[in-house]
């Protein structure tokens, strides 16, 4: 039931009120303790129903839903509300911890699609990326929520392995970037947007050194690049898993041990988290750390020029556009979903130009449609790699804990 | 006041209360852990758990080395934080001076500080050669839970009687002698209980040791977190979570059998605190406030720094966009700042009122009852030593389907906080009730009152200052709780530490810098929250 409540707070926290009171009761009536924290649970029940009741969202108008008609393209379902205003209802979508819409341009966008349809968004933050797959796999066929955005490449074969989707070919699918739909020919997940994880450096530092900066992941090998890298643990960080798979993608199942040898030789640097390796190991970000080349995004030196602080027309830092590994995010419809087509309904309409054209500014990543414009700034501080290093979903559902644990043992131990 | 002393007057107490009043008292704590934390946890065990997942968990390269790691820096920093606690929590507890009460709520932020941000203030501050070593993880531990000492010892530091170290040095004992033969066995039961959450909680530290320590120092609750969120290893995950349970049980129970073993019992008037009137005393207590003052505030005043010098030169312009105001049109950082204050204090209250309740209604249960008492009190630390991944993905697939779909519920965020701090609650107010006289409860039947008469007026009312401690302690908790709370919350519901979070997860330097002005609101917040209880805690009356 908690799935038709409205996110927003005045609503979502009224039923802590009576627990509290109930609570006291239980502390003066000591003796009848049991019963009185027993009821205490149904009177959360019956407060929760009565505000869910009286939101606009009811679960009686949800078999409605399933005799509408079935979407026809974005374009009609977002752009005028007055002709394709839907059959009402709720939907929830999963979304990782970037992913704010409180105050932003992706918030506005959603409420479009709640006025072009009638269907109801509810976000539910699932943690990062990792956290929230693992938790959409224990709870497969009877999930929290009704659509998952933001799982990616690497992480898209253990939920498919586990059946966490129901598969669904958008009506957008055609207007997407074709390498990206080819990712997922079983259609269980629709590409949304992506991104790449690549080297960035701190441009002041190798003009006041007079180096060149690396061209390739071999580079970092040489003894001019000693001491100058730091990167992410792939066992704990995004970015960090990211990078061993371009050194896979790279160097070959066989060969990436060795460069890996040669890079823990050569000084790399490793450390848990990706802010605490660009903000303070960094040199390039307003942290200033010791080191001039960091595993970050394709879209930071975009990001360090957008929220720079004293504003600024050149970005500070630089990506060496041969050491990209492509990151490709997903939105899914989940299998057991409460409400499956208002879930297709709002695939469709991540897929759709009106959302697409909001994702560089919020999440610092490219729109899946190659038709949408991009920011000045993206195309302007940032390059995006002709050919992207990568690794099959299923070579990397199959081998990730093999690769992280041999990697630990070559770099840490 | 030896050991066979107090356990015999143990039992004598626990006969005096009728047998359903007991009762009575236990079944609303121990309903609440069964409901939110026993079950969600066997289920998610009984889910993951296959022996072939043990054995692959425990055959892993480089366990033993986590295991060894993770118990000896949690034994260097408890030993470490009570040497150093000692000094504030003396200061604090036997001392009358101005500011004190501000002291008493400067020292307790930075053990609610979300460990990010202490993280990224030590990091800032310590030299960079110690940045990824142990020294780093001791130093920060250190810091974070001096709250502890001078909170839990602190509470019965001031019930000591003024006269008992002075009887001793007028024998002709040295001030040290009478404070180690005389002060310290007295403060024992405090000191086990300090040691005992302190070291559970750098047992299972987690956000410190990913900040400081790096990837080559991981504790097992880092590898939990590693294993269960980015390799999907939710078995492994467990294994290693019921390794973490088992030594924190055990240790638990060690603790509060001795806890019990060494309760004082001795007149519980609170003495007043004297004010330092020789010159001596007057520095003495001058630079010693000082001192912690300036040690606590250090990495603060850091955070202030950052968040209004973001890369170089002076700038407001991180508070001025705090919240929805666009940076340029169609640019925003979104985020609703002060939406997620009032969430984390909403959450603080409710979290508080569940703890002091239950916690107090668990101290009374203990206090009276035998063995039963006694195994709610270990059973209440529990969640404590348990990752905050484990619960979370337990609560996940426990509560979700009716008649308990919760996974949505508001309420299951201030109920998971409550969770952690129920058991400061008890470690607050049972020394208090272990200290009290037994002659006290024979006295009041002498006088004609019942048991529960007697335990009404003498055990309950005694419960009011200890009371309020654990308050304080569960409201901090709950306003810096991250961990269970990142997997319960939804948008729109965050609390200020998951945004402060969100933010530092973003390129960028005014994210950054707000992140940073979001943390000394927190901070301050708390310091306020804290100031406010320690003022309702006037000194009692005579009578």
């Amino acid at each position: 039931m908690n799935l038709h409540q409205p996110h927003r707070p005045a609503t979502a926290d009224r039923p802590n009120r009576p627990r509290a009171r109930c609570l006291v009761a239980c502390a003066v009536v000591v003796a009848v303790g049991l019963t009185a924290c027993s009821s205490d649970d149904d009177a959360d029940g019956t407060t929760t129903t009565a505000a869910t009741t009286a939101a606009p969202t009811t679960a009686t108008e949800a078999p409605a839903l399933t005799e509408a008609p079935a979407p026809t393209g974005s374009a009609g379902t977002t752009e005028a509300p007055t002709t394709t205003a839907g059959p009402g209802g709720s939907v929830t979508l999963l979304a990782y911890d970037s992913f704010v819409t409180d105050g932003t341009s992706l918030g506005t966008a959603l409420d479009a699609f709640t006025s072009a349809t009638g269907v109801e968004v509810n976000v539910v933050i699932g943690g990062d990326a990792g956290t929230m797959v693992s938790k959409a796999v224990l709870t497969a066929g009877n999930p929290e929520g009704d659509v998952m955005f933001g799982i990616d490449n690497t992480l898209l074969s253990r939920a498919i392995d586990a059946d966490v989707f129901d598969p669904y070919e958008s009506t957008q699918h055609d207007a997407l970037a074709p390498a990206l739909t080819e990712l997922v020919p079983g259609n269980e997940v629709t590409p949304v947007d992506y991104g790449d994880v690549c080297l960035n450096y701190d441009i002041a530092w190798f003009t006041d050194h007079d180096l060149a900066p690396p061209t390739d992941l071999q580079d970092l090998t040489d003894p001019r690049y000693r001491d100058l890298l730091v990167t992410e643990n792939p066992a704990s960080s995004s970015p960090g898993l990211a990078f061993l798979l371009a050194s896979i993608a790279e160097f070959g199942s066989d060969g990436w041990q060795q460069w890996w040898t040669d890079l823990r030789d050569n000084g790399v640097d490793v450390v848990d988290s990706w802010d605490d390796a660009y903000y303070s190991q960094f040199s390039g970000s307003s942290g200033k750390g010791p080191r001039p080349i960091v595993v970050s995004y394709g879209s930071s030196p975009p990001a360090e020029v957008i929220y720079a602080d004293p504003p600024r027309t050149d970005a500070p830092t630089a990506v060496v556009p041969a050491t990209c590994f492509r990151q490709v995010e997903f939105a899914g419809v989940l299998r057991g979903a409460e409400h499956p087509d208002a879930a297709r309904l709002l695939v469709d309409f991540l897929a759709s130009p009106s959302f697409q054209s909001e994702v560089a500014l919020n999440l610092f990543v490219y729109p899946a449609r190659p038709d949408t414009s991009l920011p000045p700034e993206f195309t302007k501080y940032s390059v995006q790699p002709d050919h992207p290093l990568t690794v099959a979903p299923a070579d990397i559902a199959a081998h990730r804990e093999e690769w992280v644990d041999a990697w630990t043992e070559i770099v840490l131990r | 006041m030896n050991p066979a002393d107090g356990a015999g007057t143990d039992a004598r107490s626990a006969t005096t209360l009728p047998r359903r009043l007991r009762l009575a008292l236990i079944v609303a704590p121990l309903s609440f852990l069964l409901l939110f934390y026993a079950w969600p946890l066997v289920t998610l065990l009984r889910r993951v758990l296959r022996a072939g997942v043990v054995v692959d968990t425990l055959h892993r390269p480089g366990i033993v080395e986590v295991l060894w790691f993770t118990c000896w820096q949690a034994a260097a920093s408890t030993v470490l934080t009570l040497v150093v606690g000692l000094g504030p929590a003396w200061l604090l507890a036997r001392w009358s001076f101005p500011g004190r009460r501000l002291l008493t709520a400067i020292t307790t932020v930075p053990f609610l500080l979300p460990t990010v941000v202490v993280g990224a203030a030590f990091l800032a501050l310590l030299p960079d050669r110690f940045a990824g070593t142990p020294t780093a993880i001791l130093v920060a531990h250190v810091f974070c839970n001096v709250a502890v000492v001078v909170r839990v010892v602190g509470a019965l530091w001031t019930q000591l009687p003024r006269d008992l170290g002075g009887a001793a040095r007028t024998l002709g004992a040295s001030g040290f002698r009478a404070f180690r033969e005389v002060t310290l066995p007295l403060l024992r039961p405090a000191l086990v209980a300090a040691a005992a959450v302190v070291f559970l909680f750098t047992f299972t530290s987690f956000g410190v040791v990913q900040v400081l320590g790096g990837p080559r120092n991981p504790t097992i609750e880092v590898e939990i977190a590693r294993r269960a969120t980015q390799l999907g290893d939710v078995g492994g995950a467990a294994v290693l979570a019921m390794m973490q349970l088992i030594v924190l049980a055990l240790l638990v129970a060690w603790s509060t059998r001795s806890q019990r073993r060494a309760a004082t019992r001795f007149g519980l008037r609170r003495t007043r605190r004297a004010r330092p009137i020789t010159a001596r005393q007057r520095a003495l207590v001058a630079l010693g406030a000082l001192a912690t003052a300036a040690a606590m505030l250090a990495p603060l005043v850091v955070l202030a720094l950052r968040s209004l010098r973001p890369r170089e030169g002076w700038t407001l312009r991180a508070w001025r966009t705090l919240g929805t105001t666009e940076l340029r049109p169609g640019l925003t950082i979104g985020g609703d700042p002060i939406g997620a204050l009032m969430t984390s204090l909403r959450t603080a209250v409710v979290a508080t009122v569940i703890a002091v309740v239950l916690g107090g209604l668990a101290s009374l249960a203990i206090a009276a009852a035998g063995r039963h008492g006694r195994m709610l009190d270990v059973g209440l630390m529990l969640p404590l030593g348990t990752s905050a991944v484990t619960i979370g993905l337990g609560m996940l697939i426990t509560f979700d389907h009716p008649p308990v779909d919760w996974r949505g519920e508001p309420w299951i965020v201030p109920l998971g906080h409550a969770l952690v701090g129920i058991p400061f609650v008890v470690r607050s107010t049972l020394p208090t009730l272990r200290a009290r006289p037994p002659g006290w409860i024979d006295a009041a039947a002498t006088l004609g009152a019942s048991p529960t008469r007697s335990w009404w007026h003498i055990d309950v009312a005694l419960l009011r200052r200890p009371l309020l401690v654990g308050a304080g302690f569960a409201a901090a908790i709950s306003l810096g709780e991250f961990g269970a709370t990142s997997f319960l919350t939804r948008a729109g519901r965050e609390t200020l530490p998951i945004t402060i979070a969100r933010l530092l997860g973003r390129a960028g330097d005014l994210p950054r810098a707000q992140a940073f002005a979001l943390a000394t609101i927190l901070a301050a917040v708390t310091i306020a929250v804290i100031a406010v209880i320690e003022t309702l805690d006037r000194e009692p009356r005579d009578g």
